[in-house]
């Protein structure tokens, strides 16, 4: 072989290995989640992890029940997707159908900066912004409330949820939307009955990876949710979640010791339950390009 | 009007008031941090030490910090994910495995940030006894940001008229040379693109530095890979609700300088697209 | 084939070329003489350009289609005894549209030699100039060999890309109807230059202007719905097909 081919024959395996390299960093990720994580249960059932009501992790004996994090991560998540989803496929559609181009240019870069701003900013402003305001209006002690966070989680799901939506909208075939005005529908009319539905499962995919990204944000809901592992009965009291407790608590925890590895265990948690939501995202979105 | 047109008014007016209600919040953080920041910015802040437990001085360590920090990770993705994009548009088959890559990549660009930080925690500070230190955290961004590259890269690949392939393969030209003579100077302006993209996100991490690499205060600069440092969005952190009595404006002088930095990067990456459109 | 016929530089047997499940030619064999022009004629959807590139291996770059049969150039077999890079550099082709590289006139043209590790600059040069001439270019451009390949005209382009492809210095040019997008002037010109290339290369045309067939073409070969009908001396073709359907086509009565 000349040493050209030679050349080309190991730079060819170079992009191979590289190719493959996602996969194994997704599988190095979960192999060293659960190397740390997994000795947590040797101590405790996965029962008692995941259903334990208290979450005292420095007590003696530490008490590691992940239910109020849970639970405090679905409020905030169920909280901002409540806020997000309508309000990002309603101004998806605005910019997609009805906004003139030039507006329409101007609101996407709008949307661009918004998906730019880095998540430890978003949470110092609403720190020092929406924490008093929420704390004013409704009259409470604190301002760190669950709302507080879902408010701030929405602003983060909203630029996925806006470009996904409407990059679905967009691939909704002319001829549809023709044929129903054709038929004498106006544009609003074509745009809920018509567009709507050839978009749907591109509108699905965009609200589930924008509950992916609300669900897997770390710093923004730390600073703003006030993170008292209680179980919440409201939207107006603090909570806190499963990654603000990682990032919280990690920095105390002692290496080797069981507070360490149950948040390893937290991860796991992170871990899987990003993965279920990106692939059925990654199903709905296929099914969008095929149809 | 016609009921038909009412309706349609209407429902148009609420899609704009939506379409507000997301805009107004953007202009007004922007606004915000521009008018508050703006009185803190001055060379002095930019290029000095903090000093009095970071109530006054400057940001030079965060800001050199934050830079060592995106150009190891960059420096380590930047060559993997361009190879990966390149084997997807160009070399793989529509088979199991190319799906398989494909899954991991949706799944690596949607796993939480804060588990990017145990993951770097567990193998680079830990396993590897990298320590905490610039690397272990520049290759828990590299990894982090991978998705980001590949997809941007595979796009521009994409873009790449089948044309150019079909020429260069006539005149036996190998794989390997297709791609590196043909298809690749096309795509080297998407690709910058990408590049740029998530260089602006990684400036702007915080979670996945927590436990690899961030330092609370140390007011002197990273003499090399294995050394701790500051960085930007910890400093911002920490500023913001571990200390404190921080003036308000220095508060606002790093998020701005920090949303600035970032904002600039995803600007000049809307430049180098915007003229590689033209010149098409 | 007749006793008295010289040795075939190419000779194709039994080939056919599916995509997936339709097949684009079925069973076909000919053979291609040294330094003839042979012309493919037909409609649309027929196999003409699916035959043209299964004979530099082109079709293997799109992987569902299969190629079945054998194709040998100077008897030896283009799938078994060779790589494919090797046959592409003997077995040049000219695409339907003009296809310059984004790149100066000068480097589209040494683009092949070069990936044949081809460095010494005189060399390189001399090519560009033997290549520019044999093209009928030459003189257009040789005051501006460095400014981009995308400001000629498209005449000029086709042209371009036909010195490209002679700077390999192929035995045989493929050319899959190389004037469709061009005037008559420039058609002209590529005519010339094809009947001058005759003399050291072996040509095979597919056009769907049968007028072309017909002006240079030196055999005829007709194709409908993946079979070939009929081929024979291009006279022969356009004044006494044997076949009704050849008649039918060249008259204009379908495709």
């Amino acid at each position: 072989m000349s040493p050209r081919k030679i050349r080309e024959f190991f730079i060819e395996k170079l992009i191979f290995l590289s190719g493959v390299a996602s996969i194994v960093f997704v599988a190095l990720i979960f192999v060293f989640l659960l190397k740390e994580g997994v000795s947590l249960f040797k101590t405790i059932g996965l029962g008692d992890f995941l259903g334990g009501r208290f979450w005292y992790p420095i007590s003696d004996p530490p008490k590691l029940g992940i239910l109020p994090l849970i639970l405090g991560s679905l409020l905030v998540t169920a909280g901002a997707i409540a806020l997000a989803v309508p309000l990002g496929i309603a101004s998806a559609f605005y910019i997609a159908e009805v906004a003139p181009p030039r507006l329409r240019d101007a609101l996407k870069t709008c949307i661009e900066v918004l998906s730019a701003i880095p998540s430890v900013v978003l949470g110092f402003i609403g720190m020092v912004t929406l924490v008093p305001f929420i704390k004013r209006v409704f009259g409470i002690p604190t301002g760190l409330t669950a709302m507080t966070g879902s408010i701030m989680l929405a602003l983060m799901a909203l630029p996925t949820i806006i470009s996904i939506s409407e990059d679905a909208i967009n691939s909704v075939p002319g001829e549809y939307k023709a044929g129903a005005i054709a038929l004498g529908a106006t544009h609003w009319q074509t745009l809920r009955r018509v567009i709507i539905h050839g978009a749907m499962p591109g509108i699905i995919a965009a609200s589930m990876l924008g509950i992916g990204r609300v669900f897997g944000e770390t710093m923004a809901v730390m600073m703003v949710t006030g993170n008292a592992a209680v179980i919440p009965k409201s939207l107006l009291q603090p909570v806190r979640t499963l990654t603000a407790t990682i990032a919280a608590e990690m920095g105390e925890a002692v290496r080797g010791s069981e507070h360490f590895y149950a948040l390893f265990a937290i991860g796991i948690v992170l871990f899987i339950i990003s993965f279920a939501i990106n692939v059925t995202a990654d199903l709905f979105l296929n099914r969008g390009k095929k149809r | 009007m016609s009921r038909e047109g009412r309706r349609q008014t209407v429902g148009f007016g609420a899609l704009l008031l939506a379409t507000l209600l997301v805009v107004i919040p953007v202009i007004f953080i922007v606004g915000m941090i521009v008018a508050k920041g703006w009185s803190a910015l001055s060379l002095n802040f930019l290029f000095t030490m903090p000093t009095e437990g970071m109530k006054a001085g400057g940001i030079f360590p965060a800001l050199v910090g934050t830079i060592y920090l995106v150009a190891a990770a960059v420096l380590f993705s930047l060559p993997i994910g361009i190879m990966a994009a390149i084997y997807l548009s160009e070399y793989a088959k529509d088979n199991l495995l190319t799906r398989l890559i494909n899954l991991s990549i949706i799944n690596l660009a949607g796993v939480s940030s804060v588990v990017y930080g145990l993951f770097g925690l567990s193998l680079f500070v830990v396993f590897l006894k990298f320590g905490v230190s610039i690397i272990s955290g520049a290759l828990t961004l590299g990894v982090m940001t991978l998705p980001v590259i590949i997809t941007t890269t595979r796009e521009a690949l994409r873009t790449v008229p089948r044309s150019y392939r079909e020429v260069s393969f006539s005149l036996g030209a190998t794989r390997w040379q297709t791609v590196r003579h043909s298809v690749l100077p096309s795509a080297v302006p998407g690709i910058i693109t990408g590049a740029i993209l998530s260089i602006g996100r990684i400036a702007g991490e915080t979670a996945p530095i927590l436990f690899t690499v961030a330092a609370f205060y140390l007011p002197k600069l990273p003499h090399g890979l294995s050394d701790q440092a500051m960085a930007l969005p910890y400093h911002l952190y920490i500023i913001s609700t571990q200390i404190p009595g921080i003036p308000e404006n220095y508060r606002y002088g790093t998020a701005l300088v920090l949303v600035g930095l970032v904002l600039i990067l995803n600007i000049s990456a809307t430049i180098v697209r915007a003229r590689y459109r033209k010149r098409k | 084939m007749t006793a008295e016929a010289p040795t075939p530089k190419i000779e194709v047997r039994d080939l056919t070329v599916a995509y997936g499940r339709e097949s684009a030619l079925r069973n076909l064999s000919l053979d291609i003489l040294p330094n003839e022009i042979l012309s493919i004629i037909g409609p649309s959807n027929s196999g003409k350009t699916s035959f043209l590139r299964a004979l530099n291996r082109m079709n293997d770059l799109e992987p569902r289609i299969r190629t079945t049969g054998t194709i040998r150039l100077d008897g030896a077999d283009i799938r078994r005894d060779l790589a494919a890079e090797d046959l592409r550099k003997r077995v040049g082709m000219i695409f339907a549209l003009p296809n310059p590289l984004p790149l100066s006139i000068f480097e589209n043209i040494v683009y092949g030699p070069r990936r044949s590790g081809v460095r010494d600059k005189n060399i390189l040069a001399g090519l560009v100039e033997s290549s520019l001439r044999s093209a009928f270019l030459w003189d257009e451009v040789k005051d501006r060999l460095q400014s981009s390949a995308f400001k000629l005209s498209g005449g000029q382009q086709q042209r371009l890309c036909i010195a490209r492809t002679l700077a390999l210095g192929p035995e045989v040019i493929l050319y899959d109807e190389p004037c469709s997008g061009l005037d008559p002037i420039s058609t002209a010109k590529v005519e010339e230059s094809m009947t001058e290339l005759r003399k050291s290369q072996t040509i095979v045309l597919v056009t769907n202007n049968t007028k072309q067939a017909a002006r240079v073409g030196t055999r005829t070969a007709f194709f409908l719905s993946g079979e070939m009908v009929e081929i024979g001396p291009t006279d022969k073709i356009f004044t006494a097909p044997d076949d009704k359907r050849t008649e039918d086509y060249i008259v204009g009565r379908f495709g």
